[in-house]
């Protein structure tokens, strides 16, 4: 959905040339605080509610997670992780609980895999944003996503995600899921602000025992406008699978860095000598040869003439038949 | 006048159109996906979306036409020892000093490369083709194994595409090629001058006359 204007795009898929650059908006970021979710799903009823959609009815898979796994009607999961960690010097049992959806991140892997122009775009407000009447349904999106976030759907062969409520902030509201978050543990604001206040939550973990206890907004994708404050930051795998250090990968980088110049030169140079070829050397034609009579019973001198013979057009460097 | 000598038979030449027609489709529409600056190529196809359903199908129909031409084709076009001497003539290939060059068989060293070439290519698409196709098989392969498949298509594309490139200019350049595979059959002069030894084999007189050799 594109409810922002087009002076607010700030990066937008397979476009060779910058998006607008005049104005710059503030930066945004939801803040998940792990350490504060209970794990109640209010955050997935409201993105169901708001977003319009309702993720197809599926099976128990004996776990708490529910749906399963993220889908195109269904934009954030609660990932629920079972672990034993250190909490002092003893070893207590944890239920890590795990907000998942789109990270935003500044560097999208989807917008750098994307083929089509314009169905994934960047705000300059941080959002990252599908804009599925310009998607073609490739998939290379899902490819292109260290986070494992996008899903193509069945229905209609189109990618969706988090919008983060790029509708919502747009008018200046927060995200559905933050609006109604129970205990706080998911806040919404500028980038900067949220940092901030990151940074007293983590003070207070550290004083409660969880020594590692850290903001997860990843270099390795330029940061995200979705972070995570984790009691366990030195070990973001616990946490259902986050990547401890997510990043475009290298084999996205070749396909979609290095091959396309590489490529794109290779097929213009071929094609360019090709037709240069011709103008220099001019074709190479074995009817034109002038010295084999039509009966064919002649003497057969094909190798007998010298160079320029296929031309037939008699200019010949005299200096080239020796 | 003598009657022209047959190098294709008809299902020869329909076999090499069907992938010759499929290649420029599977081309142009996989090129509108590769890079920006072909995705106005879309247009072709009904746009963006249509384009991408319509790409892997006409692929399939690339690949299996290929299967049937590379078993037609491929004894004629393994290496021989005169190949490796033809190809270090290549200066003079390339300014048409054909008369230096050793005599060779149906196909140049050129043409057999070009073959070999196609042979690692197109398995190369179909397999990598399929594991991203979006449609039916993506869902069972693991991201990194999508992300290498999709890389290798492109390679392959790209390697193909350029080949191709080149054997279209070689049947531009080299005069009558392209009726030898339209119309099937060339003229005497023609086989002589390219493919003196296929000449001998299809007509049982030589190239050359004795004490020319």
């Amino acid at each position: 959905m594109s409810s922002l204007q087009s002076l607010d795009i700030k990066r937008r898929s397979a476009t060779t040339l910058p998006s607008t650059q005049a104005r710059e908006t503030l930066e945004v970021a939801k803040l998940i605080d792990v350490s504060k979710c209970i794990g109640c799903k209010a955050c997935q009823v409201a993105c169901s509610e708001w977003n319009d959609i309702r993720g197809d009815i599926g099976t128990n898979v004996g776990v708490y997670d529910n749906p399963a796994d993220l889908g195109p009607k269904t934009w954030t999961v609660m990932r629920y992780s079972e672990v034993e960690e250190k909490k002092g010097e003893e070893m207590a049992f944890e239920w890590l609980i795990r907000k998942d959806g789109c990270m935003h991140c500044a560097e999208p892997g989807c917008l750098k895999a994307c083929p089509s122009p314009g169905a994934i775009l960047q705000y300059s407000n941080g959002i990252v944003d599908f804009i599925e009447e310009n998607c073609i349904g490739c998939g290379y999106c899902v490819a292109g996503c260290p986070f494992n976030v996008p899903r193509i759907s069945k229905q209609d062969s189109k990618a969706y995600k988090c919008t983060l409520c790029s509708d919502r902030v747009a008018v200046g509201l927060e995200p559905a899921c933050v609006k109604t978050c129970p205990t706080g543990a998911i806040t919404f604001g500028s980038k900067e602000d949220m940092i901030d206040h990151a940074a007293e939550r983590v003070v207070d973990l550290k004083e409660r025992g969880y020594a590692n206890a850290g903001l997860y907004n990843p270099a390795g994708v330029g940061g995200t406008h979705v972070m995570y404050v984790l009691k366990h930051a030195d070990k973001p795998e616990i946490y259902h699978g986050l990547p401890k250090d997510p990043q475009i990968s290298a084999t996205v980088g070749l396909w979609k860095g290095v091959m396309k110049p590489l490529a794109m030169l290779a097929m213009g140079l071929t094609a360019l000598t090709g037709f240069f070829h011709y103008v220099k050397v001019g074709p190479n034609d074995a009817e034109a040869h002038p010295d084999e009579p039509e009966d064919g019973n002649g003497p057969h001198v094909i190798r007998s003439s010298g160079p320029g013979q296929m031309e037939g057009k008699g200019n010949v460097n005299p200096g080239e038949q020796a | 006048m003598k009657p022209l000598i047959q190098r294709y038979s008809d299902s020869d030449r329909i076999n090499h159109w069907i992938v010759a027609i499929a290649f420029v489709l599977a081309g142009l529409s996989g090129l509108a996906m590769f890079h920006p600056a072909f995705f106005s190529l879309t247009g072709l196809f009904g746009g963006g979306a249509w384009t991408r359903t319509l790409h892997p199908y006409i692929g399939i129909v690339m690949f299996t036409a290929f299967v049937s031409m590379a078993k037609r084709f491929w004894k004629h076009n393994v290496m021989v020892p005169v190949d490796y001497e033809w190809l270090k003539l290549l200066p003079d290939v390339l300014t048409n000093r054909e008369d230096r060059l050793p005599k060779i068989g149906k196909y140049n060293a050129g043409q057999k490369l070009l073959f070999w070439m196609l042979v690692v290519a197109l398995p190369t698409l179909f397999v990598t083709g399929l594991i991203f196709w979006r449609a039916w098989f993506a869902e069972y392969f693991p991201i990194p194994v999508i992300r290498l498949a999709a890389l290798l298509h492109a390679v392959a594309a790209a390697t193909l595409i350029t080949g191709i490139l080149v054997h279209i200019y070689a049947a531009i350049w080299i005069k009558w090629t392209v009726g030898a595979m339209i119309r099937g059959s060339v003229t005497h002069k023609w086989a002589k001058a390219h493919h003196p030894l296929w000449y001998r084999e299809v007509t049982g007189q030589p190239a050359t006359p004795p004490g020319q050799e």
